[in-house]
């Protein structure tokens, strides 16, 4: 196992006959690096370049720029089956004419280990992911997640794997043995302390699997940190709302006097917070995750009245979208408190809860 | 009767008769009568059948039979495989490559018949002008063994394509993940298709090997227009046999005769579909 870092990656997939300035790239200027033994995540939308940057690890792709690291040591010209690094599709991908044993055993005996040498690690692996029952079973006849399941055990059955990839590894699993697997793969990597790189668009899967979760968007990295920290101080009002269910709620403000104005209401801020905003400037981004609102049916202090629209009702808690003339958020209320479609509500925004960005960056 | 749905089946059921079932029972039947032209037929039982087994022309068309189709299968059905994936697998070379393997698809049995007679002529036929160069005669109408490879080297070159294209087609199907995995398991290029490859062309190579060997078994325009069966009787293959015994109005032994064919052609698929679908599944292992 070992560290692994990406230095000034750019990735463009346009051929050399295409000018400089007109090239489109996938990945540019990356610099990550995924500590050893550790759970990674690489969360992104749909075409951010998630699965570039994962190919790029693996050495499936050369970069166009940049360099790649494994351990200490410079891997970036090195062809995928020297570089030692695993990799888990999203869809299982098993060798059908073999049983799950030898579909295990095969990278093994592709290094020309002993055979009871490879019979211990197979048996070892197995052991550690439940497989041992069916060993001798045609994979072919296993379902998806146990399919799934030797996928992993091939990539870390071998002593010098440097790292694991998980290129959405739930995908096409079925929903009720998604939860299983993912506890498992987190399971495994607490277990052998192997450096896994999960990549996945979906932040539920992200944020349960990994202890450092990079975001990137367009191909650039955005923000990277514990789920905790991506949570409460998101970089950017875009990882404001991609994190977090529902996402953030965003409003843009101008600071006036004490008061943030915003389109059809205002609020007041302390002294300390408007010196701190008076030297970026006066247009602001407000974001207040749902969770954070305070949300009562009589008016106090500063509460702003919102008319109910929405109520979405997941059993633990309500999400309640709520309305003022042009403005729109969204609020997590909880059980006990009584609101109905088309009545009032007072909602307070906290101000240690709320995050401000400026020219797209959070400053408080 | 409240389902009405079965008369949806009736121009199917009608089609099956008039092309399968009314001519099958049609040869069962005479191949169960004694027919000579101008008397009424007799029924003799087996005796046909019985006389079909013992006759040794039959049973030396059926041994040339069953060697041509076992060269075919073991020529075509690699070379098919070796040709899919050696073509380029996108842009202009793959379409160029489809073109070319298309053509010899294109050309029907006895045009391809006509164009090896012409080939191989014995006073201006191109191929005996080649090996005259090395002196050697080379005569399809007094050599069996030209005449036989001749047949053969058509038929590979007639329908390799159609092995070579369903095998590319299948290539096509396997994602790039089943690769980017062997690759990084360390997979030789012999192991990468005989683990990947292999298993996930064993569908349309089912159907290549059932199509060439029924079709092999059943070559007829090639050997007829070529030599008529000769030189002797070493290009008379079980269809040239049986059709000239019904040009001779023997039709109880033709019948006979058809109907083992038709049971042997059976036999043989269902026992190659049978192994081809169950080897190396991983289940004995």
């Amino acid at each position: 196992m070992a560290r692994i870092e990406l230095q000034n990656i750019f990735h463009t997939y346009d051929p050399s006959t295409v000018p400089e300035e007109q090239r489109q790239y996938a990945v540019s200027g990356l610099d990550i690096t995924f500590s050893d033994g550790s759970a990674n995540a690489l969360l992104g939308p749909s075409g951010c370049g998630k699965t570039t940057i994962l190919n790029i690890i693996s050495g499936l792709l050369q970069p166009s720029k940049g360099r790649v690291l494994a351990g200490n040591s410079n891997v970036t010209a090195l062809a995928p089956r020297e570089r030692h690094i695993a990799q888990v599709f999203q869809f299982p991908v098993i060798y059908d004419s073999m049983n799950v044993y030898d579909n295990m055993a095969f990278p093994l005996r592709n290094q020309k280990m002993p055979e009871p040498e490879v019979n211990r690690k197979v048996l070892e692996i197995a052991e550690i992911l439940e497989l041992t029952d069916i060993l001798k079973a045609p994979s072919t006849s296993l379902n998806a997640a146990d399919k799934q399941k030797i996928s992993l055990g091939r990539s870390i059955v071998r002593q010098d794997t440097m790292a694991v990839l998980l290129d959405e590894p739930l995908t096409v699993i079925d929903p009720k043995l998604k939860g299983n697997l993912r506890r498992k793969l987190r399971e495994v990597q607490a277990q052998l302390k192997k450096t896994m790189i999960y990549v996945t668009h979906d932040q539920h899967e992200a944020l349960t699997f990994a202890d450092n979760v990079a975001i990137v968007k367009d191909g650039r990295l955005i923000q990277q940190g514990t789920p905790k920290e991506l949570h409460a101080q998101p970089a950017t009002p875009f990882i404001g709302y991609f994190i977090g269910s529902p996402g953030m709620n965003l409003l843009e403000c101008e600071l006036k006097d004490h008061k943030l104005r915003f389109a059809d209401f205002q609020i007041r801020v302390t002294e300390k917070i408007k010196k701190r905003l008076n030297s970026y400037g006066n247009r602001f981004q407000l974001g207040i995750r749902p969770e954070s609102i305070v949300v009562s049916a009589a008016p106090e202090g500063q509460d702003v009245d919102f008319r109910v629209s929405v109520i979405e009702n997941t059993g633990a808690y309500k999400v309640v979208t709520c309305e003022k003339r042009s403005t729109r958020i969204k609020a997590r209320v909880p059980e006990d408190v009584q609101v109905k479609e088309g009545g009032t509500i007072w909602a307070a925004f906290p101000e240690d809860k709320v995050n401000i960005f400026y020219n797209e960056q959070r400053i408080i | 009767m409240k389902n009405r749905g079965w008369l949806f089946l009736i121009p199917a059921i009608a089609i099956l008769a008039i092309s399968a079932f009314i001519p099958l029972m049609t040869v069962i039947n005479y191949s169960l009568h004694y027919i000579f032209a101008g008397s009424d037929p007799t029924f003799v039982g087996f005796e046909n059948y019985i006389e079909v087994l013992r006759d040794p022309a039959f049973l030396k068309a059926l041994g040339r039979q069953l060697i041509f189709s076992t060269m075919i299968l073991v020529v075509e059905i690699p070379l098919g495989i070796a040709i899919a994936l050696a073509m380029p697998k996108r842009g202009i070379g793959a379409t160029i490559s489809l073109v070319l393997l298309g053509i010899p698809l294109l050309i029907p049995f006895n045009v391809v018949g006509i164009i090896a007679r012409v080939l191989t002529h014995s006073s201006v036929g191109l191929i005996p002008g080649f090996f005259a160069l090395f002196n050697y005669n080379f005569n399809v109408a007094l050599d069996p063994l030209d005449a036989y490879m001749t047949i053969f080297i058509l038929d590979v070159w007639h329908w390799t394509p159609l092995v070579a294209l369903l095998c590319y087609a299948g290539r096509q199907a396997i994602p790039d993940a089943f690769y980017q995995a062997a690759q990084i398991d360390g997979a030789s290029a012999w192991k990468t298709f005989r683990y990947v490859t292999l298993p996930k062309l064993r569908s349309v190579l089912i159907i290549g090997f059932l199509l060439r060997f029924m079709d092999s078994f059943k070559i007829y325009a090639e050997p007829l227009l070529l030599t008529g069966g000769g030189p002797g009787d070493a290009t008379t293959f079980l269809s040239l046999h049986v059709a000239r015994k019904a040009e001779s109005y023997q039709l109880g032994y033709a019948g006979a005769s058809s109907a083992i064919y038709l049971f042997i052609v059976i036999v043989f698929s269902y026992i190659f579909f049978q192994l081809m679908t169950n080897i190396g599944k991983g289940e004995n292992q």
